[in-house]
């Protein structure tokens, strides 16, 4: 997926400006930054649901736009915060409309097979006939990728996917990222607050800093001290902790 | 697989007893024997007046039921209903319409007015609520009720200025007693309209879980949000062309079948409209037994169950988690 001169405005304020980069195929990307720097905007208009104002986002050989909506559903999917969770349905109910782009409701075979199998990845046969309504967050958010699973995309596209889970949750849901990649050969594609869980799960980092990209590269190369204070204005200190680098900030 | 249509068949089943025990309820007293024998005037009054009376209450329960299951889910609102959500009042404006510029229209044509100015009203009261994002749920029925009352209030001057409160009165208060040959054929139009939801049953219930999450599944969220505001805004309108303004029904029904059935779409709209249309049928047979020979509009008495029930909804849900304020995104959430 390459994606060129991105702009969005909202109003006369320009939230995206010119961003212009590439997604490696079958690697985990962390977008990062600042609030306000454009980041889930731009996660917004790579995944259709935010129109973009100018730029091209090629996608498989043509631009976004260009694709059929239910098509794209198949190859690309997207989970945002936003979903609306007090509905009374089953855990496997959920996860069967990841199935939806293929069977359009009517569920065959092939479907029921998936479903089970995102069931079982994510470990929620027992509680595949509980109503998500009635489970903690975290295995709400399981629900969620198990949904995303069964939508069978090669690409993965995850808005802020550790907001409101606690640490186990959170890193729990991280490693869950990187079996997505690691195991079944996703692209995964990340909005990060937390810049350590970036810099441990992911395999390049993209920071942004008043609409524009300030960094890509490989987490190595984005997180150094002189990078991270100067895209988020405080000072850091980096050690290295399983080989991966740890930013402390203060 | 017996286990998830019990409900359903149970319901079915009761219907079934009470929709012929209704048929022997009325004025005039006749038994199964008089009409197996061929009596001439027990058959008259059964085929004339008694079966379209149920016909025509059994399409009011099923279409107002289904109609508020839809809205409620399009909306993400478990308050909103044809009552609360301002389509009755504009149905009724409709006819009033027909009958200020065609005076002689037929039962059609007013069905028609009542179509587009139901469907009107409905989109506009959806398009408002989500413009304006509201942190508490009971808001939005609040704003329906009010922007309800406010079309309400243009019906009601425009019938005091032309003159038409008598003709209009019947459409206000929803009652079945006129309803008999020839004049209820038009309710039947819910059957199709009813088979159309269960259609795209699923689609409403994708929309239902947001605009991020129906653009995600390739669902087009606006088209299938008119659609299904459509559905419920045709089915509403051709109830209250034939019996007038029925309340609560489409607010109480889905809301008490969802309690046990859960929102999945395809498992509980068979139920809410069989529940729907026993719910009808038996507050009718009240109506006609309470003070017999003379009859209660069913309005009345669906009224007084139906805001018992709502206090009741109202309380538990207001004790329960339906505070919890979502982030504003797309839907018309409240």
């Amino acid at each position: 997926m390459l994606i060129q001169q991105l702009t969005k405005h909202y109003g006369a304020k320009r939230v995206v400006d010119e961003v212009s980069f590439e997604i490696p195929k079958g690697k985990v990307l962390s977008l990062i930054g600042p609030n306000g720097a454009g980041k889930s905007t731009v996660m917004g208009m790579i995944s259709r649901l935010v129109a973009k104002d100018a730029g091209l986002v090629h996608f498989e050989g043509k631009d976004l736009a260009q694709w059929n909506s239910r098509d794209l559903s198949k190859r690309l999917a997207i989970l945002t915060q936003s979903n609306n969770i007090q509905m009374k349905l089953t855990v496997r109910e959920l996860v069967s409309f990841g199935r939806f782009p293929y069977s359009q409701g009517r569920l065959q075979e092939e479907d029921r097979q998936k479903v089970d199998e995102a069931l079982a990845y994510m470990e929620l046969e027992v509680i595949a006939d509980q109503f998500i309504d009635e489970l903690s967050g975290g295995q709400r958010q399981r629900a969620m990728i198990a949904m995303v699973i069964a939508q069978d995309t090669d690409y993965i596209l995850l808005d802020e996917p550790t907001n409101n889970l606690d640490i186990y949750h959170a890193s729990n849901m991280m490693k869950i990222v990187r079996r997505l990649c690691d195991e079944l050969g996703k692209t995964v594609i990340l909005v990060l607050h937390e810049i350590n869980y970036a810099a441990f799960y992911s395999d390049y980092i993209c920071a942004f800093v008043n609409g524009r990209v300030a960094q890509f590269g490989t987490v190595e190369d984005v997180i150094s001290k002189e990078n991270l204070s100067a895209i988020y204005g405080v000072d850091f200190e980096i050690q290295q902790v399983a080989g991966r680098p740890l930013s402390i900030y203060y | 697989m017996f286990q998830r249509v019990r409900s359903t068949l149970l319901l079915a089943a009761v219907l079934v007893l009470c929709s012929v025990l209704s048929l022997f309820i009325g004025v005039v007293n006749f038994s199964v024997s008089d009409v197996l024998n061929g009596n001439w005037e027990a058959l008259e009054i059964l085929v004339l007046s008694r079966l379209p009376r149920l016909l025509a209450i059994l399409c009011t329960g099923m279409g107002m039921s289904v109609a508020g299951l839809i809205m409620q889910q399009l909306c993400m609102n478990k308050f909103v209903s044809p009552t609360t959500g301002a389509t009755i009042s504009s149905a009724q404006l409709g006819i009033l319409f027909a009958f200020l510029f065609m005076p002689g229209s037929t039962l059609w044509v007013r069905a028609g007015f009542a179509f587009v100015s139901a469907i009107a009203g409905t989109w506009i009261f959806v398009a408002f609520i989500q413009r304006i994002q509201f942190k508490d749920v009971v808001m939005v029925p609040l704003v329906g009720i009010m922007f309800g009352n406010v079309i309400g209030g243009i019906t009601n001057y425009l019938a005091y200025k032309y003159e038409m409160t008598q003709a209009l009165s019947s459409w206000l208060v929803g009652h079945f007693s006129l309803v008999m040959k020839g004049r209820y054929e038009l309710v039947i139009l819910v059957v199709p309209l009813v088979l159309a939801a269960f259609l795209f049953a699923n689609h409403f219930n994708i929309v239902g879980m947001g605009k991020d999450f129906s653009k995600n599944l390739g669902v087009p969220y606006n088209a299938v949000l008119f659609l299904g505001l459509t559905i419920a805004a045709m089915i509403t309108a051709s109830i209250v062309v034939v019996a007038g303004s029925i309340s609560y029904i489409g607010l109480i029904v889905p809301n008490l079948v969802t309690m046990f059935k859960g929102d999945k779409l395809r498992g509980t709209l068979a139920d809410t409209a069989l529940f729907g249309a026993l719910f009808v049928l038996v507050c009718d047979m009240l109506g006609r037994v309470v003070i017999a020979p003379y009859e209660l509009p069913i309005e009345l008495i669906v009224g007084i169950l139906g805001s018992l029930i709502f206090i009741g909804l109202l309380w538990m849900r207001l004790n329960g988690k339906a505070r919890i304020v979502r982030k504003p995104e797309g839907g018309c959430r409240g």
